[in-house]
C-alpha cells in the first residue's frame, strides 16, 4: 500500500475525493430545480390572486345580473331592495384619475424635460433624490395631508365644496404620482442620443425646441407609457380616496361631491365585517376583478407600448 | 445681393430665446413643485405634532384617551411584521432573481416569469390584500396575526427584490465567474462563493427598500381587518397587532370625533417617516459605500 507522505491513505483521499464530487454532482442537479419552484412561486401569486377573485365573482353573478352590475347606476349594498350597480363607483375612480392626472401629466413632464434638457449635472444631483422622496412617502400620509390640509384650503376658494369631496384626493393623488411620470419619462428622453440634439442645435434651434421637437417624439413611447402606468397607479390608489374623498355612492360627475372608488369601497366592505356568503361579501370581489382587470389591462398596454415601440438607435 | 436680411434674423432669434427661456423658468417652477409640498408636508406635521412627541408618546400602549396614548403597540407589531415579511422576501426574492438569471435559458418560461414579475409589481395593494384575506385569514385559518399580514406583504414587495436582486446579479461581471470556473469551482460553488457575495450591497438595498414600502402600506392591513384599538402588545407572531400606518389611519378618521386625534396622527406620521428616512439612508450608504464598481 502506498503511503502518502504524510501517512495518509491515496485510496482514502480517492475515495473521498469521489464522494466529494458525487455529493457536488447532486447539488447542482438538486439547486437548479429548487430554484425554479421559489421562482414559480410568483405565478402562483397570480394565479391564487385570478382564481380567488373569480370564484367569488361567479357567485357574485349567480345574484345579481351582469348587465345590472355594469351599468347599475344606484349602488345602495345595505338593506332590503339592495342594488349593485358599479357605474358609482367607476365614476368616483375614473374622476380621481382624471383628476390626478390632470395635475401629473403637466407637471411631471415639466419637469421631466428640465431634469434631461436644462438642469446641469449638479442640479440634477439635487432633484432627483427630491423627487424620489416624494415618491416614497406612504400613500396615508398623503390621505392625512389631503384631509387636513388640502381640503380646508379649497373649502375656503371653493364655497359648496363638501368637507370630503373626490377634488381634494385627486389633487393630492396627482402629486404623490408626479415622480413617477417625471423619472420615468426622463429616462426615456436621456436616453434619446446627444447626436439627435446636436443636430437640431447645429440647424439653430434653441433649447426648448429641441426638447419639444426632437427630444420628446423622439422618446414619445416611453413618455406614454409611463403615463399608463401612472393611471393605473391612480386607479388602483386607496388610502388618500378612502380618507379624503368619503363614502358617498354617488353617480354624478360634480367634482365638489364626496363619491367612493373601487378602491374605497373595498376597504369599506371588509371594514364592515360583511357576513360570508352573503351578497353584499360577494359583491367585495366582483368589485375587486373589475378593479384588477383594468389595471392588469393598463399594465399589459404599458408593457407593450414600451417594447414594441422602442426606438432602436 | 442679399440673401439674408440680419435684422430680421436678428429679430425672430431674439424672440425665440425669450420664448427658450421663458419656458425653462416654467419647467423650473414645474420640477420645484414637488419641493414646495415635501416642505409644506414636512412642516405641517411637525408643528401639528409639536407637544405630542415625547417618550411617553413612544413607550405608552395605545389608549382611547388622547393625552395618555401611546405607539409601542404599533412599533412592536411593525418590528414583528419585519420579522416576517424579511426572510421571506430574501429568500424567495433572491431565489427566483438567481434561477432567471443563472438558471433559466432563455425562452418561453423565463419571458413569461419576468412579464409575471412587472404585471404583479403593478397590481394595486389592495388586491393583494384581497388575496391575503381570503387565503391566510380565512382559509388557512390563520385569522389576522402578525404571520398572515406578514405573508401577505411578503408576496407585494417580492416583485421590488426581484428586481433589484436580478439587476445586482446581472452587474456581476463575466470574468469573476470564468476565474471560478477556471479553478475548477461548480456552477452553484460560483454562484455561492463569488456571484452572491459581489452582488449582495445591490439585494439588500433591494430587500431595505422592500421593507420600507412595506412599513409604509395601509391598504391591505385594513382590507385584513387589522385593528387599531385596545389589543395587548404582540409577543410573536401568533399575536393580533397593529402598525403605524393603520395607527394613522384611524386616529385620522376618528379626528373628526376627538380633535387630538389629529395630532396623534400627525405625530405618528412623523415616527414612521423619521423610521422610512433611516431606513432609505441606509439603503443609500449601502449603495454608496460597498458596491464596487467592476
Amino acid at each position: 500500500m502506498a503511503k502518502h507522505k504524510d501517512g495518509v491513505n491515496v485510496r482514502e483521499l480517492i475515495n473521498e475525493k469521489k464522494t466529494t464530487l458525487n455529493t457536488n454532482r447532486l447539488i447542482e442537479a438538486f439547486i437548479p430545480k429548487f430554484l425554479m419552484v421559489i421562482a414559480t412561486i410568483s405565478i402562483f401569486t397570480t394565479l391564487g390572486i385570478i382564481l380567488t377573485l373569480l370564484f367569488e365573482t361567479v357567485e357574485f353573478f349567480k345574484a345579481v345580473p351582469f348587465l345590472d352590475f355594469f351599468t347599475g347606476t344606484k349602488l345602495k349594498p345595505l338593506g332590503e331592495n339592495a342594488q349593485f350597480g358599479v357605474l358609482p363607483l367607476l365614476t368616483g375612480t375614473i374622476i380621481s384619475s382624471v383628476i390626478a392626472m390632470a395635475v401629473a401629466i403637466p407637471i411631471g413632464l415639466m419637469s421631466a424635460v428640465y431634469l434631461s434638457e436644462y438642469a446641469s449635472d449638479r442640479v440634477r444631483r439635487i432633484l432627483k433624490p427630491i423627487l424620489e422622496v416624494l415618491a416614497g412617502i406612504p400613500t396615508i400620509v398623503y390621505g392625512f395631508f389631503a384631509f387636513t390640509f388640502v381640503t380646508p384650503i379649497l373649502r375656503a376658494i371653493i364655497p359648496g365644496l363638501e368637507p370630503t369631496n373626490i377634488l381634494s384626493p385627486g389633487i393630492v393623488m396627482g402629486i404623490m404620482i408626479i415622480p413617477m411620470v417625471a423619472s420615468l419619462s426622463e429616462d426615456a428622453m436621456s436616453s434619446v442620443p446627444n447626436a439627435m440634439r446636436e443636430g437640431a442645435l447645429a440647424l439653430g434651434s434653441t433649447k426648448l425646441e429641441v426638447a419639444w421637437k426632437v427630444v420628446v417624439p423622439a422618446a414619445m413611447s416611453g413618455i406614454v407609457a409611463s403615463f399608463v402606468l401612472a393611471i393605473s397607479r391612480a386607479i388602483g390608489e386607496t388610502m388618500i380616496v378612502t380618507i379624503a374623498s368619503g363614502s358617498t355612492k354617488n353617480f354624478t360627475f360634480d367634482i365638489t361631491q364626496s363619491m367612493q372608488t373601487m378602491t374605497a369601497y373595498i376597504v369599506e366592505v371588509t371594514g364592515g365585517d360583511a357576513p360570508a356568503g352573503s351578497t353584499l361579501y360577494y359583491s367585495l370581489y366582483a368589485v375587486a376583478m373589475t378593479l384588477f382587470v383594468f389595471t392588469l389591462i393598463m399594465n399589459l398596454i404599458a408593457q407593450y407600448i414600451s417594447r414594441k415601440y422602442r426606438e432602436e438607435y | 445681393m442679399k440673401y439674408v436680411d440680419a435684422a430680421q434674423v436678428q429679430k425672430k432669434m431674439n424672440s425665440r430665446l425669450t420664448v427658450n427661456n421663458i419656458a425653462k423658468s416654467l419647467f423650473l417652477a414645474a420640477t420645484l413643485i414637488g419641493l414646495v409640498v415635501l416642505v409644506i408636508l414636512f412642516y405641517r406635521v411637525i408643528s401639528q405634532s409639536m407637544g405630542w412627541i415625547d417618550l411617553q408618546f413612544i413607550t405608552n400602549k395605545l389608549s382611547t384617551m388622547a393625552d395618555r396614548a401611546g405607539i409601542m403597540g404599533a412599533i412592536m407589531g411593525t418590528l414583528w411584521l419585519m420579522l416576517v415579511v424579511a426572510p421571506i422576501t430574501l429568500f424567495l426574492g433572491v431565489g427566483t432573481a438567481i434561477y432567471l438569471e443563472e438558471y433559466a435559458k432563455k425562452g418561453r418560461l423565463q419571458r413569461f416569469l419576468q412579464t409575471n414579475i412587472s404585471n404583479l409589481a403593478g397590481v394595486p395593494s389592495i388586491v393583494f390584500g384581497i388575496l391575503g384575506l381570503t387565503i391566510f385569514v380565512r382559509a388557512a385559518g390563520l385569522g389576522n396575526i402578525v404571520l398572515a399580514g406578514g405573508l401577505t406583504m411578503a408576496l407585494l414587495v417580492l416583485p421590488i427584490v426581484v428586481v433589484a436582486s436580478q439587476e445586482a446579479i446581472r452587474s456581476v461581471p463575466g470574468y469573476l465567474r470564468e476565474a471560478s470556473y477556471g479553478m475548477g469551482a461548480t456552477k452553484w460553488q460560483t454562484i455561492k462563493n463569488i456571484v452572491l457575495p459581489a452582488s449582495l450591497p445591490g439585494i439588500l438595498t433591494g430587500v431595505i427598500l422592500a421593507l420600507s414600502r412595506a412599513i409604509g402600506e395601509t391598504a391591505p392591513l385594513v382590507v385584513l381587518g387589522i385593528p387599531a384599538l385596545l389589543i395587548p402588545l404582540p409577543e410573536g407572531i401568533f399575536d393580533k397587532f397593529t402598525v403605524l400606518p393603520m395607527q394613522i389611519y384611524y386616529w385620522t378618521i376618528d379626528a373628526a370625533l376627538v380633535a387630538e386625534y389629529a395630532n396623534l396622527a400627525a405625530a405618528t406620521i412623523v415616527v414612521l417617516l423619521f423610521i422610512l428616512l433611516v431606513m432609505n439612508s441606509i439603503a443609500v450608504i449601502i449603495r454608496n459605500k460597498f458596491q464596487r464598481r467592476f
